[in-house]
């Protein structure tokens, strides 16, 4: 039987970047293909060009056996191929009933005048197919985030009305913003669906893909480099495809794990109390030393390393670096005199200014200080610049590409860049540096972080989970309810159980 | 021309999830959503005030004064609401009624020049209105300027010509077929008060049913997915600005009628009540909310303002400051939900 859409040999090449090289895949009739990889690995570039809204550098598309070009998300709508989008598509001041018909034609909407009765009559069919009761009169904007994604469901399946074929589906990362009852909720639909469509499902969460899916697709950095079937595969063999060779025993580099050497410390704290968030919590780093701070959520691990950096509220307690008092300043201006650098965990709102290029970003805070008299020095801080892009790896096509344009793994390193170029950074702080990122990006940072200690820097980072607080620390805080419940010191010689960490925890 | 320009407040998508209060809330008040009823209640209490504290502003006489000032504002509310809900400004309102005004006199019978083309003139006048509406709308579009600037040029270049075509003595207009749109009375008003209700009942149609309508609404909340869905973004605001012209040029007609003289000085002091009865009404700078009927409340807004305090008796200038505080309230009353939440307003 032939396959309903069949790609073959996609390539898509932007300036500078290769999205994709010859993948294939083949959709089969009433089934649901898997698409997984790591943010970057093509997978949403792979739907865009099926659904229309990008066009392939080279490669051919074939629909229902016959050679197809998918000019545009119209033309591949009245192909009956439909795109649930990630981000989603609809118009929040519009009503349901005109977002399910916003981009297709409809009998109640004759040269350009709306019979609203009509269209709401008909949009209230479409969501019947999903068993969905929204009133097709009122606005998205009022709709809570899952009758949304209903929504964006019914515009999908209503192009059934214009095709006489079964649709293609293609969902990009629909459960991404959803609970897990949420996630149940859309299985139920896609399951429902498969009886008269074929759906492409793209994913990176591994068990999600392995649940829904018949076959899989595995892609990494623009390649198709596995095929395997649901019951032929695993959790562990998707997780080994998906992240490659990188997924090594070192994945934290440990192996760059050695005695902490006996030098002053570069980090001391004493007694610092926070009312209601933390009480006398002590600690004292030094150079070279990766300190992970872990605990459950509101185990005041995050405002305490905040504290450290001077952007806490009523903080007492003594703060010295390198043997300066920094005193109790609220603001972070002394603690960044003293060469402190922090890397705050919601990277869009706090480490980067989305709108400006790379470069602009990494010279934000200390390329004045290059300069003179007020004046900046350009060709200095632009050569530093330069020279952080190229030690940490940073991928971007230029260093006047716009920030928000680079993976999250890269963003995080234009966030630390940014301190890097301090000449008098003594100490790190890290709040959730690897959140939101994925295995590779995870390793990438880890390297970067393991490689700074041993240049003699001083890091403190709250970490996302166990495993990296094994695998990244030299010593381990551990805290319960504001206050310090364990320590373990020097993790290269003896690496505490995980469950000895837990039981600190809670 | 600095007007508060809002920057787009859109709730993030997680903040209602999964929530059913909020279905509850949206089938209360789907249609005519509370916080759009704010402007009506602040009519309704100047409304309220100053017939309590004057004798004769709740007098049929008074209300008509209103109404008839109302008449040219309204009309030109009803094409800016479009511009507005689009996210797109147009400023050449004045420039657009003086150069409609002056062409009009001259082509009407009057005591310049020899023409008398009678509702040719009219009819010229709308013309011209929409050929500046046509040139905003295509420089904006195709040459991908912002509406701000080649607005503001035009603006100039509508004033430029009304000056040149200003013949060195005023015409006066003596077609008796124009003037009297705005003498003749029936039901108490003149016919410019129908044309405005004419031309209101036409913008609410297109607004509610008209895929140019809808459009307007899509384009100026989410350019992008409209353009995505394969929408004609560019035919839709061209069409906006040319409705934009073509009202001012009708505006142009009408306080031709009114003045009964053409004058180069005809748009003066239009551009900045219209727009802000736009806002104040709900028809944000920032696009996508509003509407015809909510910027027309906003004229009577500042109608009424206007027409209590002169009066009262109060000074012209102090009459300034209370129009731009009602415009402040009005916009701190409308927003106020969005406040916090790290909105950025530029």
């Amino acid at each position: 039987m032939i396959p309903v859409l069949a790609a073959t040999g996609i390539g898509k090449t932007y300036p500078g970047v290769r999205a994709l090289h010859d993948v294939s895949v083949e959709l089969r009739h009433n089934q649901v293909l898997g698409l997984i990889g790591q943010n970057g690995s093509g997978k949403s570039t792979l739907l865009k060009i099926l659904s229309g809204m990008e066009q392939p550098t080279t490669g051919k598309i074939r629909l229902r056996g016959v050679d197809t070009v998918v000019r545009s998300p119209l033309a591949a709508a009245s192909m009956g191929i439909g795109l649930v989008h990630q981000e989603q598509s609809l118009i929040p001041n519009l009503t349901v009933a005109e977002n399910i018909f916003f981009d297709k034609p409809s009998p109640h909407r004759r040269f350009g005048i709306y019979n609203w009765r009509g269209l709401n009559r008909e949009a209230a069919r479409q969501l019947a197919k999903l068993e969905c009761d929204i009133r097709p009169d009122i606005k998205v904007e009022t709709l809570s985030f899952p009758d949304r994604q209903m929504v964006e469901f019914a515009k999908v399946l209503a192009i059934e009305e214009l095709v006489d074929q079964p649709l293609v589906i293609l969902f990009d990362e629909p459960t991404s913003l959803l609970s897990p009852s949420e996630v149940d909720d859309l299985f139920r639909q896609i399951r429902r669906l498969r009886a008269r469509a074929s759906v492409v499902f793209v994913s990176h969460r591994m068990d999600e893909v392995l649940e829904i899916s018949d076959r899989v697709h595995v892609m990494v950095n623009g390649e198709n480099v596995a095929e395997r079937t649901q019951d032929t595969t695993s959790h562990e063999e998707l997780y080994h495809l998906m992240v490659g060779s990188r997924r090594s025993d070192d994945y934290y580099q440990e192996s760059g794990r050695g005695p902490v050497e006996a030098f002053e410390p570069r980090l001391v704290v004493r007694g610092l109390t926070a009312p209601g968030r933390f009480r006398d919590v002590s600690l004292s780093v030094r150079p070279g030393e990766i300190v992970a701070v872990t605990g459950v959520a509101g185990s005041g691990a995050e405002p305490f390393c905040r504290a450290i950096f001077g952007a806490e509220d009523g903080v007492s307690g003594s703060v010295r670096v390198a043997g300066v008092e920094l005193g109790s300043s609220e603001m972070p201006d002394a603690a960044i005199r003293a060469g402190v650098g922090y890397v705050p965990a919601e990277r869009k709102l706090e480490g980067v200014i989305v709108g400006r290029t790379v470069l602009e970003n990494i010279v934000l805070t200390f390329g004045p200080q290059m300069g003179r008299g007020g004046l900046v020095n350009r060709k200095k801080e632009t050569a530093q610049a330069l020279s952080w892009i190229n030690r940490l790896k940073v991928k971007t096509p230029s260093p006047v590409e716009y920030v928000e344009r680079l993976s999250g793994g890269n963003q995080q390193k234009v966030s630390l860049a940014k301190w890097l170029m301090s000449d008098r950074l003594q100490i790190l702080i890290l709040d959730h540096p690897t959140r939101g990122l994925d295995p590779g990006a995870k390793a990438d940072l880890f390297g970067v972080m393991r490689g700074l200690a041993r240049q003699g820097l001083a890091i403190v980072f709250v970490s996302e989970t166990l495993e990296e607080t094994l695998g990244m620390a030299d010593t381990v805080i551990v805290m319960r309810d504001g206050e310090v419940s364990a320590r373990f010191e020097d993790l290269c010689l003896r690496k505490p159980r995980a469950e000895e960490i837990v039981e600190a925890m809670v | 021309m600095t007007l508060t320009q809002h920057a787009a407040g859109g709730a993030s998508p997680h903040t209602s999830a999964g929530r059913s209060a909020d279905r509850a809330k949206v089938a209360a008040g789907h249609r005519f959503p509370l916080k759009e009823l704010g402007p009506v209640a602040t009519l309704a209490v100047l409304v309220l005030v100053f017939s309590l504290t004057n004798a004769q502003f709740l007098t049929a006489g008074n209300l008509k004064v209103v109404l008839e000032s109302s008449a040219i504002p309204v009309v030109l509310v009803v094409g800016l609401s479009f511009i507005l809900v689009q996210g797109s400004i147009d400023l050449s309102i004045e420039g657009v009624m003086a150069g409609s005004s002056m062409l009009v006199s001259l082509l009407i019978a009057n005591s310049v020049t020899g023409f008398d083309l009678g509702w040719w003139a009219i009819l010229a006048g709308a013309c011209l209105g929409s050929a500046f509406g046509l040139v905003n709308g295509l420089a904006y579009t195709v040459l991908r300027l912002p509406s701000l600037i080649v607005t503001l040029a035009t603006w100039f270049v509508g004033l430029g010509i009304a000056t040149l075509l200003f013949p060195g003595r005023q015409p006066q207009i003596l077609d008796e077929r124009l003037t009297r749109l705005a003498l003749d009375k029936s039901l108490g008003v003149s016919a410019l008060v129908f044309l405005a209700l004419a031309v209101a009942a036409l913008g609410w149609f297109l607004q509610t049913y008209t895929q140019f309508g809808r459009m307007s609404y899509a384009i100026g909340r989410d350019e992008k997915a409209t353009r995505q869905s394969g929408q004609h973004v560019r035919f839709h605001k061209i069409l906006a600005f040319v409705l934009m012209g073509l009202v001012s040029g009708v505006g142009g007609v009408m306080i031709s009628a009114q003045l009964a003289v053409g004058n180069p000085a005809a748009g003066e002091g239009f551009l900045f009540p219209a727009v802000s009865a736009a806002v104040i009404g709900g028809t944000l700078l920032s696009g996508g909310t509003g509407g015809v009927l909510q910027s027309i409340i906003g004229v009577f807004i500042l109608e009424v303002l206007r027409n209590g305090m002169i009066q009262l008796g109060v000074d012209p200038y102090l009459r300034h400051v209370a129009e731009g505080l009602t415009i402040i309230a009005a916009l701190v009353v409308g927003n106020w939900s969005l406040r916090g939440r790290l909105r950025i307003v530029k």
